[in-house]
């Protein structure tokens, strides 16, 4: 399968590399995750492998969540004798379940997947949701300049420029950046450089910032940049 | 539990035995200065006027004046570049941050020094 793992962000801090250089690291807390399902062309049009990270406790998950990841004794069970059963992983719910597109060579349903798969991977890609600012202002949300602090500006020192023209277009564009909702978006940041590879932790350290709160769920992949 | 993780990862990178100084300790530190191939010892010789952070990201600011002008130059505390601390003066002081002393000139830049020296006097009674 294509490297995908999930993980937990844990928080930043920074390391010393050989030189004595400071690199600034995000340890993710990545994997164990377990296979809980396999997407096939035939059967759902699209080949992925689904990834659950983080139990959950039984009695927290709604039946059909614990009917996903084991075989559960049913009323019907009877009735559907001879339907072939679908493969579970038999393993405790899982709090954060997500596909990994690509396909599912190599990969049963029930597997256990770690950081190691990480191991001789120079960069990932690490998705997240990243922090909601609310409301935001021009300024904070598409890094516009706002206005002058002096030379006659009252009380607009932070506000949007002009919006638009009068004759033409002589209405406000579509998609025109302004003020709004900021943050808690998904997110994705791409050619992070992995540091270490601790896989009797699983740990996963990256060079940068990731998305989202420390203790934030991420999808971690295999870079797809090029060069 | 998320504190443990930050622990484990932080000490694989700090020393196990960091430099021992105090606030207001005069003293000389040597930086490992890589040149092309070779490796060089510079020393800087100063107070220490203060300590911040915790774990790897732990620094330490060191003061001097050279020249009649103030120079400060901060730290890491665990960087391999830091081949060692040596203390040459203990100084008494009352305060963690030594912030005072920017504003003192000449003569008033000098510490009482402290004739005990805690950490010998520590040592001593572990015996």
């Amino acid at each position: 399968m294509e490297a995908g793992l999930l993980g937990r962000k844990v928080g930043m801090t920074q390391l010393f590399d050989e030189s004595g250089e400071v690199v600034p690291v995000t340890v993710i807390e990545a994997g164990p995750c377990h296979v809980l399902q396999i997407r096939t062309v035939e059967r759902d049009g699209y080949e992925a492998v689904q990834l659950g990270f983080d139990d959950k406790a039984r009695r927290l998950a709604s039946r059909s969540e614990r009917g996903h990841v084991a075989q559960l004794e049913s009323k019907r069970a009877k009735l559907r004798a001879g339907a072939p059963l679908v493969p579970k992983a038999g393993c405790e719910p899982k709090r954060f379940i997500r596909e990994i597109r690509g396909s599912a060579d190599g990969v049963e349903v029930g597997q256990e997947i770690r950081v190691d798969i990480f191991s001789d991977c120079a960069a990932v890609d690490v998705i997240g949701t990243s922090k909601g600012r609310g409301t935001a202002g021009a300024m904070k949300r598409h890094n516009f300049r706002g206005q002058r602090a002096s030379h006659g500006v009252k009380k607009v020192h932070r506000h949007v420029g002009s919006i638009g023209q009068s004759a033409y277009p002589s209405r406000v564009l579509k998609g025109h950046r302004m003020a709004g909702r900021y943050g808690n978006a998904r997110t994705t940041m791409r050619n992070l450089k992995v540091v270490k590879v601790d896989a009797e932790n699983n740990l996963l350290l990256v060079r940068g910032a990731v998305p989202g709160p420390n203790g934030g769920y991420v999808v971690i992949r295999k870079t797809n940049k090029v060069g | 539990m998320s504190q443990d993780i930050m622990n484990l990862v932080e000490k694989a990178s700090m020393r196990d035995e960091p430099p021992e100084f105090e606030i207001g300790d005069t003293v000389d530190v040597h930086t490992r200065i890589l040149e092309g191939e070779k490796e060089r010892i510079q020393i800087f010789n100063g107070v220490v006027i203060a300590r911040r952070g915790a774990g790897t990201r732990e620094t330490f600011t060191v003061r001097r004046i050279v020249q009649g002008e103030g120079v400060e130059r901060t730290f890491p505390l665990h960087s391999p570049r830091i081949a060692k601390v040596e203390v040459k003066r203990s100084g008494v002081v009352r305060r963690a941050k030594l912030y005072f002393l920017r504003d003192r000139v000449g003569k008033a830049v000098r510490l009482r020094e402290r004739r005990v020296d805690r950490r010998k006097s520590k040592e001593e009674a572990q015996k």
